[in-house]
């Protein structure tokens, strides 16, 4: 075995160094967020950058968005612990992209205006379908915040050698309130930017270890995959079983990563911010490239990880399999690299958190202030005001819920949050988009159909009780055997769609004809705002 | 009541008038008829790999050169897929889809069909 060097036995790297790389990243985008937000004025800045981001700009920011710090740190660890089943789990988010690309992007940048609700209640009765959607949005929203935070206290615990709940408590409040900061001053258009910028650091700095780790091999996988078995002394970790032990919760599991990702409300919204149908294609033409590329990468760091570190040593590491990338950088790079790329690493987290937060403010605001509440009788100055008092109230809860689920499994907490986009989200949206018979009632049922089933049978998982693994490890009153519920939950909601819009007739053929034609031709679609 | 979404009762006939056209029928069987077969082929390429990597281990696991597994191989091809996929969209729909779009979008603007 290669004894990694650990200072400390609890830490590795220089951590003033980590914060100071760290402190530059903020200081950095906290100027250019500044800078680019001196016109952040009207809803539409606010909510959707003034819709003038080029396509490749969004696309890039959208790669930002997507590798959270789950993809990055837990995909990279996951190959590097348990092998070809890490690697299975990336596929899954990748091929995802497809549904977002053929089915979603372009329909949905056509007929809404800021949110995912916009859309769901074009041509259905305004209130109650957009309250569910508004409601799905928080909840889905509200899961990948509290694994992005719960992420923050393990990466602190690694990289700044901070191991007692209340430090770590500290970094997480300090998290919340940058990520706060960034919206409230830069809005959309800031918080673009600064996933523009984690995009590019992230994949250049994984970039960089991979072309390093080939360079060790002479770019042979095959060598490498050697090293790595070598050192695992398993040669089954290029094989498929090794992380995943029950076949039906795999399968569950890839249901909801494939069809998670075109019904999270985050993304969709990324789509609004490009002037056009066609921009938003070319968004996901990009995001499509980087993100396939990054995971080709984690690949790369996985396996690399496991030849050079040795999984013994990540596991017993601080942050576990998350901090196996980390270690593959100190290893090849000294503290350097390792700053490099824990900076990447935080700033992962915070640009998530920014982009989650920005997206519950706009719904709770537009959604279910403006319409539902006051019936559309609100100026777009007193709504803008009322979703950043949102984001205030989003990124303290945030902070509170990430210090109560630190130490959670993030990428447990990612997954359920895709199993709940999957299955409340999706259906609706491409009901809506594409079944002139859909009503009310069939949305209503598939909505909260989806989300209260999901919940339900995540409740009754061994997620949650059960198991030595669970949230609540003492109790026991699991009762549905899968850890996913994707493959009961999405059918449901696709069925409860279809039954509750066959019981009721309900058509509104004008809004019908306004929502197809501009879904497909782009006409009465909301334009870019110039200054 | 006033919805989000309100718009003239003109702009709401002229939208029926072009959803009812021969040229928006074609725009739309266009893009059905590329968008709907495509995802049910990558979603059937993608599930029938995720029910090898469950279901036929042993098959996944066969080694085809050195450490290069068949699993391996079926993995990078669903990315080789999604990338082929995703060019062969944007350019179809750039060449076949937009110009039709953006008539339609033109006659809506203009409030003639001819």
């Amino acid at each position: 075995m290669n004894a990694l060097v650990i200072p400390a036995a609890t830490q590795v790297g220089n951590t003033t160094l980590n914060i100071a790389i760290f402190s530059i990243f903020v200081l950095v985008t906290l100027g250019i967020v500044i800078r680019v937000s001196k016109q952040n004025t009207s809803a539409a800045d606010y909510y959707a950058g003034g819709r003038a981001f080029s396509g490749r700009q969004n696309g890039i920011a959208i790669t930002g968005d997507y590798l959270s710090a789950a993809s990055f740190l837990g995909i990279a660890g996951a190959i590097a612990v348990n092998g070809y089943d890490g690697f299975l789990y990336s596929i899954g988010f990748l091929v995802a992209w497809l549904v977002a690309l053929l089915l979603v992007a372009e329909l949905l940048r056509n007929t809404g205006k800021f949110t995912m609700a916009d859309v769901l209640s074009f041509r259905l009765k305004q209130r109650p379908v957009r309250t569910a959607a508004a409601i799905n949005t928080l909840a889905v929203s509200a899961f990948y915040l509290l694994a992005q935070m719960a992420g923050a206290g393990g990466l602190v615990a690694l990289l700044l050698g901070i191991t007692d709940r209340t430090g770590q408590s500290i970094v997480i409040a300090v998290v919340g309130a940058l990520m706060i900061i960034y919206v409230l001053i830069g809005g959309m258009k800031g918080t673009t930017w600064v996933q523009i910028i984690k995009a590019g650091l992230l994949i250049f700095g994984a970039g960089v270890m991979t072309l390093w780790v080939g360079a060790k091999y002479g770019f042979n996988l095959s060598g490498l995959f050697d090293d790595a078995i070598k050192q695992a002394g398993n040669s089954n970790i290029l094989n498929p079983g090794l992380q995943y032990k029950n076949k039906i919760d795999f399968i569950s599991l890839s249901i909801a990563l494939v069809l998670g990702t075109a019904g999270l409300p985050h993304v969709l919204m990324r789509f609004y911010t490009v002037p056009t149908s066609k921009e938003a294609r070319r968004s996901v033409v990009w995001a499509i490239w980087l993100i396939g590329l990054f995971y080709l990468f984690t690949l790369v760091l996985g396996y690399g990880a496991q030849a050079l570190v040795g999984s013994a040593a990540i596991k017993a590491a601080p942050g576990g399999v998350n901090s196996a990338a980390p270690l593959l950088a100190y290893k090849l790079g000294g503290e350097l690299l390792l700053g490099v790329i824990s900076a990447v690493a935080f700033a992962t987290i915070l640009a998530v958190v920014a982009g989650l937060t920005i997206t519950a403010s706009a719904s709770f605001a537009h959604d279910i202030y403006a319409q539902v509440i006051k019936k559309g009788a609100v100026s777009p100055d007193d709504e803008v005001k009322v979703a950043r008092r949102t984001a205030v109230v989003v990124g303290i809860l945030a902070i509170i819920g990430g210090i109560f689920a630190n130490g959670q499994n993030i990428a447990f907490l990612v997954a359920l949050a895709f199993a709940v986009a999957a299955s409340a989200n999706l259906p609706t949206i491409l009901y809506s988009l594409f079944w002139k018979n859909f009503t009310t009632r069939g949305a209503l049922f598939s909505m909260y159909g989806g989300l209260i089933s999901s919940l339900v049978l995540i409740i009754g998982s061994p997620v949650v009780s059960g198991a030595a693994t669970s949230m609540f490890p003492s109790a026991n009153f699991q009762w549905f055997g899968l850890n996913n519920p994707g493959i009961i939950s999405v059918p449901l909601s696709f069925f409860l769609g279809w039954l509750g819009s066959v019981t009721e007739k309900e058509h509104n053929a004008a809004k019908y004809a306004e929502m197809e034609v501009r879904s497909l031709t782009g006409a009465g679609a909301e334009k870019a705002i110039s200054h | 009541m006033s919805g989000p979404n309100d718009i003239s009762e003109e702009r709401a006939a002229r939208y029926l008038e072009v959803q009812n056209s021969q040229e928006f029928a074609a725009l739309r069987k266009k893009f059905r008829g590329f968008v709907f077969p495509m995802t049910g082929a990558f979603l059937a390429w993608y599930f029938l790999y995720v029910i090898l990597a469950t279901y036929a281990t042993d098959f996944m696991s066969q080694h085809v050169v050195g450490n290069i597994t068949v699993g391996l191989i079926l993995g990078l091809l669903q990315f080789v897929t999604t990338f082929a996929i995703t060019m062969y969209y944007a350019r179809w729909a750039d060449r076949e889809l937009d110009p039709a779009a953006e008539k339609l979008a033109e006659h809506m603007e203009r409030g003639t069909l001819q």
